[in-house]
């Protein structure tokens, strides 16, 4: 057996992990990319770049920030323990919350890239066909956005596969409850087991490339993103 | 004047303006014509509610849509329109037969006057129910935007443009469509326009508007044939006549139409058609020469008697603008200010109008 099970608990919390994430960023992601999409408010700018920010910055800041926000001396972490919760540093509830922030700029671009290309005048004609906002909204945005949202989902859940600052800076490398597959390659490296380290760094090799060919291949999701 | 459209706007852009105080006829078809710019579609957009005038007074037919003085602003699609865009706008997720259910399943099923299998047959789409939009050509696009828009019942047809984006004779495949929703459907329209042809051939009334304001609302044979608007001017001038099928010659297949208002006829070519059958045809000025004789020997098949009216310099130097009276019906001339000085014309002169050529226009 090339995997042990350590190998498995690793890949299954990080698949875990991902659709978590997948699935919290498309809820949340729709409203902010809705918003930067049809806003003329002078807090675009502004906003646009926090959501922005994980693309440049390397991700032990975000980590760093992160550990201090949700740890013991921090707002979120004084806030969590004071209604019971403790701590979110070094569990998966933290690593979720780093990967949602993480990974956001993955999902809220193509979705924004795919509500400006609507532009308003479907909207305007849902109107004058007694649509409300919100029958609107699911009718005829959601669906003409299709393409933006299946690249916002596949590029979030790759990019949240693939993180391991933010992993390693907030959720320490604790088996089965924040060791991912980046972490675990990292310690099969560190402890010199390099067989053990190609199998999973191969499969994560594969497994990037078959998403980025599934997306690359499909000119629907491809001009959405671009 | 519960069975009235009346719309008042203010409008206050950074870099344009509307002004309108519209009192218009709660049934036909009333043109907006005006050039780009002048405000038309804005108008359009507001009755709509899809832009919000900075002041307005909208009611339908006795249904307040907007009074700004109470408050009261109803949104969009709270309110019984249909508005047909200039580019078709389809939604492209949809097939044309969940384009036309789309805002039909949205209205009280109480409040459906027109069938999904009556507005695809009106205008000629049954067989394309099953295709996708980009399967269309624009013509067919644009006759199922329209088929959409009725099929929500509404008590307010609003076109802005339907016909700019297409072509000459795209535009020749869809004038019959429109012509029978004005024929066969009891619903008031709001026609956005820049083409006086098609103006011509659907218009009952008439708003002509320039730079945000009216200049001008009546039906459309008066306010066509009036000499103080610049439509009296161009090229293209001409009036607009509804008269209705009082014979019918077999031999030379010509159709005899009795004007509104008297016994006066001309004749035109034409199929054979049913006694009383309304035709309206427009006369250009520039086809109408004065005579003071009634010429009989002459090719011209139809001279009228007529009274001047008055006169305006037209465009240029050389030409003269005459409006006539033939038994109640406006006339316009466009003759040379030679001919007119050698006619001696002046109002209340009688004389006789030739009618080099008629358009039937439906």
């Amino acid at each position: 057996m090339p995997l042990g099970s350590a190998d498995l608990a690793a890949i299954w919390l990080t698949l875990k992990l991902a659709s978590l994430t997948t699935v919290i960023l498309l809820i949340v992601g729709t409203p902010i990319a809705l918003w930067l999409a049809h806003t003329r408010s002078w807090l675009k700018g502004p906003v646009g770049a926090v959501v922005a920010l994980p693309l440049v910055l390397p991700p032990t800041v975000i980590g760093f920030y992160l550990l201090l926000f949700l740890g013991p001396n921090g707002a979120i972490g004084q806030f969590t323990q004071s209604i019971g919760l403790g701590t979110l540093t070094f569990s998966f509830s933290g690593l979720v919350i780093g990967s949602v922030l993480y990974s956001m700029p993955f999902v809220v671009q193509p979705l924004q890239n795919a509500f400006v290309a609507i532009g308003p005048r479907p909207l305007e004609v849902a109107a004058t066909l007694r649509a409300n906002p919100w029958d609107t909204f699911f009718a005829v945005v959601l669906p003409l956005a299709r393409p933006g949202l299946i690249t916002g989902a596949i590029l979030g859940f790759a990019h949240t596969v693939g993180e391991f600052g933010v992993v390693l800076m907030i959720g320490g490398n604790i088996p089965e409850k924040t060791r991912v597959v980046s972490t675990q390659i990292y310690n099969h490296v560190e402890s010199m087991e390099y067989v053990q380290a190609h199998w999973l760094a191969g499969s994560m090799l594969v497994f990037s490339f078959l998403v980025l060919l599934a997306l690359y291949s499909s000119g629907k999701t491809k001009s959405a993103w671009s | 004047m519960s069975s009235s459209i009346e719309v008042r706007l203010n409008v206050d852009f950074p870099e344009f303006a509307v002004n309108v105080d519209l009192s218009l006829p709660g049934r036909g078809v009333t043109a907006l014509y005006g050039h780009s710019g002048s405000g038309k579609t804005t108008c359009l957009r507001c009755i709509a509610g899809l832009e919000k005038a900075s002041s307005g007074f909208i009611a339908i037919n006795g249904e307040v849509w907007q009074d700004s003085a109470n408050g009261i602003f109803v949104a969009p699609h709270k309110r019984s329109l249909g508005y047909v865009f200039q580019e078709a706008s389809l939604f492209a997720h949809l097939t044309v037969r969940g384009n036309l259910e789309f805002g039909f399943k949205r209205i009280a099923a109480g409040e459906r006057r027109v069938n999904l299998e009556q507005a695809a047959a009106l205008l000629g789409i049954d067989h394309l129910l099953s295709r996708q939009p980009d399967k269309l050509s624009g013509g067919e696009r644009q006759r199922v935007g329209i088929a959409r828009a009725l099929l929500t019942s509404p008590r307010l047809l609003l076109l802005d443009e339907p016909l700019a984006a297409l072509d000459a004779q795209r535009k020749g495949e869809i004038l019959p469509y429109l012509e029978r929703l004005h024929d066969e459907l009891d619903i008031p329209m709001l026609y956005v326009s820049h083409s006086q042809d098609e103006v011509a051939r659907l218009a009952d009334h008439l708003v002509l508007l320039s730079g945000g304001k009216a200049l001008a609302s009546g039906p459309i044979g008066e306010t066509l044939a009036r000499l103080d608007l610049p439509l009296a001017m161009g090229d293209d001038a001409g009036v607009v006549i509804e008269g209705s099928v009082s014979a019918y010659d077999d031999a030379y297949q010509l159709v005899t139409v009795r004007l509104p208002y008297s016994e006066l006829t001309i004749r035109v070519a034409h199929a054979p058609l049913g006694m009383e059958t309304p035709l309206r045809f427009k006369v250009q000025a520039r086809d109408v020469s004065l005579s003071l004789r009634a010429d009989d020997q002459s090719s011209i098949l139809n001279r009228l008697p007529v009274t001047v009216t008055s006169e305006v310099p037209a465009d240029n130097a050389a030409h003269v603008l005459v409006r006539l009276d033939a038994a109640g019906t406006p006339l316009l001339a466009r003759i040379t200010r030679y001919s007119r000085d050698q006619l001696q014309l002046h109002p209340g002169q009688q004389l006789w109008a030739q009618i080099k050529s008629v358009a039937l226009l439906a």
